[in-house]
């Protein structure tokens, strides 16, 4: 057994660990805490898979941004949460749950065995028409070309989320800011980290996206740093989050998916097909698409996490 | 040459792993949130920053290595962040109690 492999052995160890003690943990907090380690794990465990762009993706929404989302669901819950919740289920149902989550785990190792060793694999023809996108990477050929719609659509959901989000909100509190005022004197540590933080992370952010034609990278991953920067600055209380009917915001809301769908239809009168691009113009036409859905990531993301309006809208 | 650089980077790396090491056992047995907090830290300041200075001789390009030090240059300011924030959370908790 080399090096490697014993490595590659303890880190699937690891994250199994990791894994249990998230569901065994008792407290909400300690269970986000040991959900982002797990993301982190999982990201080296795609590296290993060479599969750098899942990586960077799985760092960044699976354990950064749900992680974010679930810690402050943890603190809302924090006042609530009392011994007795952990009784709310009885042994009958606990045990159904347990059986059932076995069966499906089983059912899921027992196809992963059963994969043929060559399994189908659309990859080389994946890889032969990627000169024709003017794209190096192919990951990205698949996002915004061989399978664009589906991206498209989930940049709808993205937005369906927000919109989500903000009916929560009570009806006097309708199109007004959601999170705390901006603060008169913000907490230093947190300040400085932000103002260090930010204008080099935005730099980051718009590089990932802007490699992301070539190398692993992309809009979503940069989209998903801008959106983390954002936050920072919000969480600093260093700026406000804007009102919700603020017409700046819900342009940029809708901007990704309005740009994608508007290419998509313009394909289809100039270029012969719903989402086809014209040959010569496909990188050009990609990297406008994806200026758009970086943005859009950049606004929703924090917009998801800032939660739902609590402050009445000002005129 | 590049045994001396291969020696150097063994060396650091091992280092810097002793550091990790010691962080981690400073973590788990040390009494309290602060001093398990100043345990912490060693491992992220020396322990990352002796991994990457073994890691710069075998960096492909100058733009590699200046990432790697970025790197480890990010990680200080969280970490120093994190710390702080910690620090003042346990100590808030400590006069309330």
């Amino acid at each position: 057994m080399s090096v490697l492999q014993a490595l590659d052995i303890g880190l699937a160890l690891l994250a199994f660990a990791v894994a249990a003690w998230t569901i065994f943990a008792r407290g909400a907090f300690a269970a986000t805490v040991g959900y982002v380690v797990y993301g982190l794990l999982l990201s080296l465990v795609w590296i290993r898979l060479f599969a750098v762009d899942v990586a960077l993706t799985e760092a960044a929404i699976g354990s950064g941004v749900t992680g974010i989302l679930l810690i402050s669901a943890a603190a809302r819950l924090r006042g609530g949460e009392t011994a007795g919740d952990e009784k709310s289920l009885s042994g009958a149902a606990r045990l159904f749950t347990a059986v059932l989550c076995a069966l499906v785990a089983l059912a899921l190792a027992g196809v992963v065995l059963l994969l043929p060793d060559q399994g189908p694999s659309l990859a080389p023809q994946s890889m032969q028409h990627l000169p024709e996108t003017g794209l190096g990477n192919p990951v990205t050929a698949v996002l915004i070309a061989y399978r664009s719609f589906d991206t498209m659509l989930e940049k709808v959901v993205l937005v369906l989320a927000v919109v989500g989000v903000w009916s929560l909100a009570a009806d006097r509190y309708w199109g007004g800011a959601p999170g705390e005022a901006r603060a008169e004197r913000p907490e230093p540590t947190l300040a400085f980290l932000a103002q260090v933080l930010a204008p080099l992370g935005i730099l980051v952010g718009v590089h990932i996206f802007w490699v992301g034609a070539d190398e692993p990278g992309g809009a979503f991953q940069g989209g998903a740093i801008l959106a983390a920067m954002w936050m920072i600055v919000m969480m600093a209380r260093l700026t406000e989050a804007p009102q919700t009917n603020a017409f700046w915001l819900r342009l940029t809301l809708v901007a990704g998916p309005v740009v994608f769908l508007t290419a998509g239809v313009a394909g289809a009168i100039f270029a012969g097909g719903f989402f086809a691009y014209p040959p010569g113009f496909a990188k050009s036409i990609i990297l406008f698409i994806e200026t758009f859905m970086v943005l859009s990531i950049a606004v929703t993301l924090p917009m998801l996490v800032a939660g739902p309006p609590r402050r009445e809208p000002r005129q | 040459m590049s045994l001396i650089s291969d020696l150097f980077s063994i060396a650091a790396i091992g280092a810097g792993v002793f550091f990790f090491l010691a962080g981690t056992v400073g973590l788990l047995r040390f009494p309290d949130a602060l001093s398990r907090l100043h345990a912490l830290t060693k491992a992220d300041n020396l322990g990352l920053g002796l991994v990457v200075l073994g890691l710069l001789p075998l960096s492909d390009s100058l733009l590699a290595a200046l990432k790697l030090v970025a790197i480890w240059a990010l990680v200080q300011l969280a970490g120093a962040t994190a710390a702080q924030l910690v620090g003042r959370a346990v100590r808030r908790k400590g006069s309330a109690a």
